[in-house]
């Protein structure tokens, strides 16, 4: 089935990575034109772990359905149920309180810690370092703890709904979170100690995988990866939503467009991150965490559009509504599918070892891809 | 004083005593058969766990705890499961190659004990040209792999012995030059005779700054051939899933296993000989007393202490550094490490010649 993808001249050794592979942290199967160590070609098949996520959402009620959208990228899991609530409340145009807000972004922001902490280790396991992993992992249990005290949950938190959030903050949060934030700054030095200033990462990293502006812009491609090549794509900076106007950040933008930028931007973007939490963290402001919303939700005749910044880049929500109950369309705009089309781009003419480092500075989360 | 060559000339005088000339030979190559079998295995056990150990304490993991205390039965444990699984051979194999290679594998790094001096006196094979042997045989290695990766009619197999054939030819120069400068020093491939021209300092102390120089390349050189990362792209994992032994399981894979980390303690055994003396003491110049207190500790625990010191320097590598790319690792050797040691070769000849070491 697989001999007749591709241009196979004589001598070309066509090998399909994954959707079982070490390096594809997910069930993504890329099918791969090699000749000796250069990669000729290569196509992403997808379809493996596809749940129709879309079309479920259109069964399930305007509450109901955020729950779902924790499953696709599941690193950013606030973030998706941020972008779904904030689509609902636009169509209800209900006002949120402002301490709902400010919470949001504080979980918005850990969520984005926590993820960029996920992708470290498991890119420098990717290209064979395997201690950082272990080390990033020791303080995204922190997050995880945290997040577990006053959502409930570790993974897929459910914690925003429309009109506010789920439940009052733990008592525990704010004084938990500093003393993170205050560990944290030392962390991401010990990070780049360990990593980022090793010969080896550099000769890795540097070169490898070059996306020009042009070609990020045609791509679709956001986040880290859009502005690793220069482009200005931060949803937050560029329209802001829920407390995002009310803070002070940078946006972290780098030219080279290879592997080292795309890494450089999100070790600075951890400490944005950093900066945006201590900013709000003693300022959540009293009030209702959440808006009084009829029981049951329905959405005015009409279509809907809302956009986040997630860990990875852009993520959208597209609802048609009929005034139902239940979307009459919805459609996910996710990070990752339009960032993988561009490492078809990226890898042609380099070896295969460098495909690795790709990948890895790509963060691709397969059930984000894959809906 | 109790040492391994008195337990060796005891047991060799009791056969001659008891039996006739022919009969004591064959039963003393018998019993040295069974000792580096038995070493073999016991060194397999022990560095696994080892790695095991130093990678966890590296992560801030525990490491295995749970088989025996501290976990010291876990290789055990490990080898059982891997003694009662099935060994598959692919459909499409050569399997005459296929069930050939690990045992290659393996008889190259048995071999490779021969002339090791692992105590004072104490070596199954003194070989007057031990080390020309020594990297004579350990070239043998790459044909193992190779047959391996040919053989097992994977893709990924057969790109990681590529590699690895690539890489483990290349960097064999650079240890081979590297070992020749303290050839030139002490003027002997004999192991004994290496050992004992270190009797008053370590080449890598009185050999001036060429022996550092052959020392660090030497140790670059070695991890590069064993396969270990920084260097393991033959079995890069995130790449070509495992390399070369992807299609192996059960015992089979066990003996690349095993070969590896025993090729591991014989090139440290080997550093620990040329560099860092061998079995001898270390001495301070004219401190008699202190020297007299070193000279108490037997010869083998010196010995194996300086080839374990090696192994851990190895192991530290493997879980601190990300893996090199293909191009990078022959660039390193052809266009930096060689020219080093070609130079550094040319150095310690005139040093040689001249007699300006010590």
């Amino acid at each position: 089935m697989f001999e007749e993808i591709g241009t196979t001249t004589e001598g070309d050794l066509i090998i399909n990575v994954g959707p079982q592979h070490p390096a594809t942290h997910g069930v993504l199967h890329l099918v791969i034109t090699l000749n000796g160590e250069t990669i000729k070609k290569l196509e992403p098949h997808l379809g493996y772990i596809h749940r129709s996520i879309e079309k479920m959402c259109e069964s399930l009620t305007y509450r109901q359905f955020i729950y779902v959208t924790s499953r696709m990228d599941y690193l950013s899991a606030h973030i998706n149920n941020q972008a779904c609530a904030l689509v609902v409340e636009k169509g209800l145009q209900i006002e949120v309180p402002d301490r709902a807000k400010v919470i949001r972004v504080l979980m918005a922001e850990l969520t984005r810690i926590a993820s960029h902490e996920l992708w470290w280790g498991a890119m420098a396991m990717d290209i064979g370092a395997f201690t950082p992993f272990f080390h990033a992992f020791r303080e995204r249990e922190t997050i995880n703890d945290i997040m577990e005290e006053t959502c409930g949950a570790r993974l897929t938190m459910n914690y925003m709904v429309p009109g506010g959030v789920m439940q009052e903050l733990h008592p525990n949060f704010q004084k938990k979170v500093k003393e993170f934030i205050k560990l944290f700054r030392l962390k991401v030095h010990e990070y780049e100690e360990l990593l980022t200033g090793n010969i080896i990462f550099k000769n890795r990293m540097k070169d490898v995988g070059v996306l020009s502006k042009e070609d990020a812009i045609s791509y679709g491609c956001t986040g880290p990866v859009g502005r690793g090549s220069g482009v200005s794509c931060d949803i937050r900076k560029l329209y802001p939503y829920d407390a995002y106007d009310k803070v002070q950040f940078d946006e972290v933008i780098e030219t080279a467009g290879d592997s080292l930028a795309r890494y450089m931007v999100r070790i600075k973007e951890l400490h944005q991150s950093i900066s945006i939490i201590e900013q709000l963290i003693d300022n959540i402001p009293e009030g209702d965490y959440q808006a009084k919303t009829k029981a049951v939700l329905k959405l005015p005749k009409g279509e809907f559009y809302q956009r986040v910044e997630t860990a990875r880049g852009e993520f959208g929500v597209y609802i048609v509504s009929e005034g139902g109950t239940t979307p009459h369309r919805i459609k996910f705009r996710s990070p990752g599918f339009s960032n993988l089309s561009a490492l078809d781009k990226m890898a042609r003419g380099s070896k295969l070892g460098d495909l690795v480092a790709m990948m890895g500075t790509l963060d691709l989360v397969i059930p984000d891809i894959d809906r | 004083m109790w040492s391994f060559s008195n337990i060796a000339g005891s047991i060799q005088n009791w056969l001659n005593q008891t039996f006739s000339p022919t009969w004591s030979l064959v039963m003393q190559m018998i019993i040295a058969g069974i000792a580096v079998i038995s070493l073999f295995a016991v060194l397999g056990l022990i560095l696994v766990l080892m790695e095991r150990k130093v990678s966890a304490w590296m992560q801030i993991r525990l490491g295995p705890n749970r088989v025996g205390p501290k976990g010291i039965l876990q290789t055990f444990a490990d080898t059982l499961k891997l003694l009662v699984k099935e060994g598959l051979t692919p459909a499409g194999a050569d399997k005459l190659l296929f069930n050939l290679a690990p045992v290659l594998a393996l008889v190259v790094g048995m071999l490779l004990m021969a002339p090791i001096a692992f105590a004072k006196d104490f070596q199954l094979w003194n070989l007057n040209i031990g080390v020309l042997y020594v990297s004579a045989v350990s070239s043998i290695m790459v044909i193992s792999i190779l047959m391996a990766g040919w053989a097992s009619n994977n893709k990924y197999s057969l790109m990681g012995a590529m590699r690895s054939g690539a890489q483990i030819v290349s960097y064999e120069l650079s240890a081979g030059l590297s070992i020749l400068t303290i050839v030139v020093l002490c003027g002997s491939l004999n192991i004994p005779d290496i050992i004992y021209s270190q009797a008053d300092g370590w080449w890598i102390f009185k050999g001036h700054i060429p022996a550092i120089i052959s020392f660090v390349i030497f140790i670059i050189a070695v991890t590069a051939e064993t396969n270990r990362a920084p260097f393991d792209l033959a079995e890069a994992e995130s790449e070509l899933t495992a390399g070369f032994h992807t299609e192996y399981s059960g015992m089979k894979f066990a003996l690349f296993f095993l070969a590896e980390y025993v090729n591991v303690f014989i090139v440290c055994a080997i550093g620990a000989t040329l560099f860092l003396g061998g079995w001898m003491p270390f001495h301070i110049g004219q401190w008699q007393s202190f020297n007299h207190v070193m000279d108490y500790i037997p010869s083998s625990i010196w010995f194996f202490g300086k080839t374990f010191f090696l192994i851990f320097l190895i192991m530290w590598f493997r879980w601190t550094f990300p893996r090199l790319r293909i191009d990078q690792l022959l660039n390193l050797e052809w266009k930096y490490l060689l020219p080093i040691s070609m130079i550094n070769l040319l150095l310690v000849t005139v040093i040689a010649i001249l007699g300006w070491h010590f």
